[in-house]
């Protein structure tokens, strides 16, 4: 409905409220009067008129005067709404909201706001930024669409994949927003999380066919198919290794695994394609043991070819590790330490740690693990890190001991 | 809807050029200027001397005050502008991505606040 709002009038900020008013409206008069014969043609026309009132009262001018009553002339029943406009309406907010002459934080926002209705306390709790903070954000971007003129419309063909990619952007962010849950209440990123999905799926029946969308898609459900099972009680972290894999959601990878399976025979090859075949190969392992590392240790090659960045290289160095042995993911991750990219980074000496642990270096290991901890800033992982260091301590002083080797 | 188009570029590496690759990019903005008049997008635009010709004036208490130089050191300057006709900012934008020093040097574009308004 605010799609075709705005649509119709071309100011997003007025169509909010508008779409609001109709809504008190129609509790007001439906009971009364009874319903009208097209309840939403109703609502969106109402809308439309509360939007030229305001602008009517707005200008004082001539020549915006014509471009109001050439809103205000369309009756009700001209207001097209099949299906197809509908979705037509709802792609071309998406894209204005995802439009690259705004800042990515703004662009996320905004989506969230006007196409998935959250409000703005939602959305500033959500980012863990302050309700005035997120406020200003909002009126800025509104500002700027109506002052820069953005068009409410969708990109020209030879556009299209390269602004289709700012907006599966904007949906991978407002996703790993909620699904890191390093901070904040879990509830409240849970929502993001939703809400990145059902953009996704919003998404893939408004592009249908789409690889690198499905395997976007895919790459979200396969990760969130571990929600339950990857924070225990007091959201204490569980690693992949320890998780309960009866916890995970079977609903959710059944899905997701042959959506990816398509857009892999679509030649999706993108990032997140990537990424989903990553999330889809633990997913396929009935235990933690059963992991095709070798396979993942492929799939981050590939990964680090596609946008090289040395978090890649620290998963690959990982995944190596467990491929085929600890010492050479250790070898690995000192050279990616030596070339200092990823100096404060608290996860590269807590990788090195567990590796170490693994050998049975319980004092290396504990000097690693205290490294991490000296670097990482949220609480769960602070948590899981003092609780290894513990661990690795106790077998130390107990080997120390001459008790174990 | 009318945007202004400021056009900003390393002044040091523009020095560096030689004659046949600057008569090169004249030729290419003389082409591009050629276009948007043809397309009805032109309303206007130069180039501008360097900023080392600027002077920067104030009027404090009621007095002039006179400096040599632009009001802020940048690492690229302004080099030039053009005013635009557009529908909106794709457009202007699809205009802006034409312009010769969009390749090596950065290209802003502000709407003019419409008169009335």
């Amino acid at each position: 409905m605010l799609a075709t709002t705005v649509r119709l009038t071309g100011d997003f900020d007025l169509s909010e409220e508008a779409v609001q008013d109709a809504f008190v409206a129609a509790l007001e008069q439906w009971p009364r009067d009874g319903a009208p014969a097209s309840p939403y043609a109703w609502l969106v026309s109402t809308a439309r008129n509360r939007v030229v009132d305001q602008l009517r009262r707005r200008s004082r001018f001539a020549e915006k005067r014509t471009e109001i009553e050439q809103i205000a002339v369309l009756e009700p029943s001209e207001i097209e709404l099949s299906d197809a406009v509908m979705v037509d309406d709802q792609l071309r907010l998406i894209f204005t909201c995802c439009h690259p002459a705004l800042a990515v934080e703004a662009q996320v926002a905004l989506t969230l706001r006007t196409v998935c209705g959250l409000s703005t306390e939602e959305i500033a709790r959500g980012f863990l930024v302050p309700v005035a903070t997120m406020a200003q954000r909002l009126v800025r971007v509104k500002r700027k669409i109506r002052d820069a003129r953005l068009p409410f419309a969708m990109p020209p063909r030879e556009k299209l994949a390269e602004r289709l990619d700012g907006v599966m952007l904007v949906v991978y962010l407002v996703f790993t927003e909620g699904y890191a849950a390093t901070s904040g209440k879990r509830w409240l990123r849970r929502q993001l999380s939703d809400e990145a999905i059902r953009l996704g799926r919003l998404l893939c029946e408004l592009v249908p066919q789409n690889p690198e969308l499905r395997a976007l898609l895919a790459l979200m459900l396969l990760h969130d198919s571990r929600r339950m099972a990857r924070t225990g009680q007091d959201d204490e972290i569980v690693t992949l290794e320890e998780q309960d894999r009866e916890l995970w959601d079977r609903r959710q990878i059944a899905e997701g695994v042959p959506l990816l399976e398509a857009a892999l025979r679509q030649d999706a090859s993108g990032q997140y394609a990537l990424q989903a075949a990553i999330a889809a190969a633990h997913a396929r392992a009935a235990r933690a043991e059963d992991t095709d590392w070798a396979q993942i240790a492929r799939l981050y090659e590939a990964l680090l070819q596609k946008q090289p960045s040395p978090v890649v290289e620290l998963n690959r160095a990982a995944a190596i590790a467990m491929a085929e042995s600890p010492s050479t993911g250790l070898a690995l991750m000192d050279a990616l330490e030596a070339k200092g990219e990823l100096a404060g980074y608290y996860l590269l000496p807590a990788a090195r740690a567990d590796l170490l642990r693994r050998q049975s270096r319980w004092r290396e290991a504990a000097e690693a693990y205290g490294q991490a901890l000296k670097l990482v800033t949220n609480d769960p992982e602070r948590r899981y890190l003092s609780r290894r260091l513990a661990e690795v301590e106790g077998l130390q002083s107990a080997s120390g001991a001459g008790i174990i080797h | 809807m009318e945007y202004l188009i400021l056009i900003y570029g390393s002044e040091a590496q523009e020095a560096k050029m030689s004659q046949a690759e600057l008569g090169a990019i004249y030729q290419e903005y003389a082409g591009f200027t050629k276009s948007i008049h043809q397309s009805g997008n032109h309303r206007g635009g130069h180039q501008l001397q360097p900023v080392s010709t600027a002077t920067t004036v104030r009027m404090r208490d009621g007095k002039r005050v006179v400096t040599d130089g632009p009001f802020a050191e940048t690492r690229e300057q302004l080099g030039g502008f053009y005013l635009i006709q557009a529908k909106d900012l794709d457009e202007a934008l699809g205009i802006a991505e034409r312009i010769p020093s969009a390749r090596w040097g950065s290209i802003e574009v502000r709407p003019v606040v419409p008169p009335h308004s």
